[in-house]
């Protein structure tokens, strides 16, 4: 066998909403070429294997954001990611699966209606007063549009989407893409509703707070947008704006702040006590307990110190750009 | 082999809440003749948390940590995942950006310091893998942890984003990582292969939505359980402090008892080299390993 063909075993996963009660797996057996994207071989499993196998593609130029699946559970865009470039992670049995096989309708298609409902949750257009018969170019700066930071190449693949645990185990929450979106016109210098997206942002259980910086949408995105990066922006201009609510979340990342200024590393029981505030902080006694049986907890009296303190407490006076 | 030498930072979790992580990774480095310089002037990282609030203060104080590596003229070596990716997302961005790193020395002249960018920052799993060897390590074994089966649990923060945790943790694959299970084979443990051992445990949310973290946790714990596991390694505190400390509530919330010994990394290693456990501080983790040490 030349070096430039690979046999593959290709598992893929097989499911008709209508007519079969459970998902199944079919084998087929491939040479593939070192050129060959994932899409080629999708297409190659319906024209030479099975007619009535399904999926989405359009443009095949990484644009459209149809084609996205799972290789491995490696999420892919089946037009832009080289099938030997996962052999040379996976080896040589690949298993093909749509972004998330619960919601699969037929094959590799699945019913993104959840991913949208977050998408157009976040006012996902330009609300701005714009003359309608303009008397000259509505220009904004090349400085103003590098503020997007290229949030606006997302192609609503749903690669992120499909990645995110957090929109896994909690189904409110509004996941990495529509929140770049969010970011993408909370960034433009003429939205005029950058606070009412924030307000409803910060919301507890649905909004930017419910991150869990697991990273997975920044290793996912086909366009390498950093969806997480995004996030924090979005965090960070609910201080600029001074829009912050005062939640738990809120209070636990500034808390780190007046917890470095005082030890210079952070009293992990005074920062919880700051978050949850005096009553809230009781709920945590059965695990403070258990913990302290163990010699887990550090008591005030010993709390102990960065060496040079006097520097981070200068560096904290004189760096410090948010207010809350 | 020519004695290796790191600056160690330690992150606040192993001055706190794991005693026990600090005690296994300095008693390992003493078994294994690695000399370990202990950053004292480091402050926190601010956990990822911070820059949420204020990005410029928490890169000041990251770059501030990495100038006394600098200083003693040594690599940076991290024993908590997300001390790991602040750290190298704080270098990856001085490095790279030169009117960044000038505005962030501005600050960090006025206490004397300045950032060069000489330290490389990686974290103390990689330290083992790349520059000491496993190979080196396994002809030490003196108390093989033979038909234990041990789950690898990565932790977030080691592997993703790759395009930046490349540069240090040896190309491990973030879909596919292997430095753990290879350390468990090397240790002449049963390396458990599953799902979970790359996802992410829910620390980061805990204050917030206790629900999401205890579902994370114990989706990666069963899966862990179900593939036969008898103990659970991570190189991750933060990690730890969920698994270890929280059984309790995340077996609430999974309904099923999740119940299974956590280890540190450098815990597992001193087992290994057959360290006394006291000075591993096992007596510090909440779930025990049941082990006849």
């Amino acid at each position: 066998m030349s070096i430039d063909t690979k046999k593959l075993t290709l598992k893929v996963f097989r499911f008709n909403k209508d007519t079969d009660y459970l998902p199944y797996y079919d084998t087929v057996e491939m040479e593939v070429s070192k050129d060959e994207l994932v899409l080629d071989i999708m297409n190659r499993i319906k024209w030479e294997h099975d007619g009535s196998f399904s999926y989405r593609r359009s443009c095949r130029h990484g644009i459209c954001g149809s084609c996205a699946i799972k290789v491995n559970k490696k999420p892919t865009l089946a037009c832009k990611d080289r099938v030997f470039d996962l052999v040379d992670i996976f080896g040589e049995e690949l298993v093909l699966e749509p972004q998330d096989i619960k919601r699969a309708y037929k094959d590799m298609i699945i019913d993104k209606e959840n991913f949208w409902t977050k998408y157009n949750s976040v006012q996902p257009y330009l609300v701005a007063d714009i003359d309608e018969h303009p008397e000259a170019e509505n220009i904004v700066s090349q400085e103003d549009a590098e503020l997007l930071d290229e949030a606006d190449y997302c192609i609503q693949c749903g690669s992120c989407f499909y990645a995110c645990p957090a929109v896994e185990v909690n189904p409110e929450y509004t996941g990495p893409a529509a929140l770049v979106k969010a970011w993408r016109f909370n960034s433009d210098v003429r939205d005029t509703a950058v606070n009412s997206r924030l307000d409803s942002l910060q919301q507890l259980g649905s909004g930017i707070w419910d991150c869990v910086k697991c990273n997975e949408c920044a290793e996912a995105c086909p366009k390498e947008l950093n969806p997480i990066d995004k996030i924090t922006k979005l965090h960070q201009q609910t201080f600029q704006n001074e829009r912050s609510l005062k939640n738990v979340a809120v209070r636990h990342a500034v808390g780190f702040k007046w917890s470095i200024k005082k030890h210079g590393i952070l009293d992990e029981g005074e920062l919880v006590r700051y978050s949850e505030g005096n009553i809230g902080v009781m709920k945590h006694i059965p695990e403070a307990i258990a913990m302290y049986k163990r010699g887990k907890i550090v008591m005030p009296w010993n709390m102990p110190k960065s060496k040079n303190l006097d520097e981070i407490k200068k560096l904290v006076e004189i760096s410090s750009t948010a207010r809350y | 082999m020519e004695k290796l030498k790191y600056a160690l930072y330690t992150g606040c979790t192993a001055r706190e809440s794991t005693p026990e992580l600090l005690m296994s990774t300095m008693a390992i480095a003493d078994k294994l003749g690695i000399e370990i310089v202990l950053l004292d002037e480091a402050s926190c990282c601010g956990a990822s948390h911070l820059q949420d609030f204020d990005d410029m203060l928490s890169l000041v104080l990251n770059a501030r940590n990495i100038c006394y590596a600098e200083k003693l003229g040594l690599p940076m070596v991290t024993i908590c995942n997300t001390c790991q990716l602040n750290t190298a997302m704080a270098k990856d961005r001085l490095d790279s950006d030169p009117e960044l790193k000038a505005k962030v020395n501005e600050k960090l002249a006025e206490v004397g310091l300045e950032y060069k960018g000489t330290s490389e920052v990686k974290h103390f799993l990689y330290a083992l893998q790349d520059d000491y060897g496993y190979e080196n390590i396994a002809s030490q074994v003196t108390n093989p942890m033979s038909d234990i089966n041990i789950a690898s649990f990565y932790g977030c923060h080691n592997i993703r984003p790759s395009h930046l945790q490349n540069k240090s943790n040896g190309g491990e694959n973030a879909y596919r990582p292997v430095s753990l299970d290879n350390l468990v084979t090397a240790l002449g443990g049963n390396a458990v292969d599953y799902e979970s051992k790359s996802k992410c445990c829910g620390f980061h949310v805990e204050l917030q939505n206790p629900t999401t973290a205890n579902k994370l946790s114990a989706t990666a714990m069963l899966d862990a359980i179900d593939q036969n596991a008898d103990m659970m390694v991570t190189p991750c505190p933060l990690c730890h402090l969920r698994m270890d400390v929280q059984q309790h509530n995340i077996s609430k919330e999974a309904g099923r008892p999740v119940d299974i010994a956590v280890l540190h990394l450098p815990q597992m290693v001193g087992i290994a080299l057959g360290i006394d456990p006291k000075e591993l501080g096992l007596h510090h983790n909440v779930t025990q390993t049941g082990l006849d040490l």
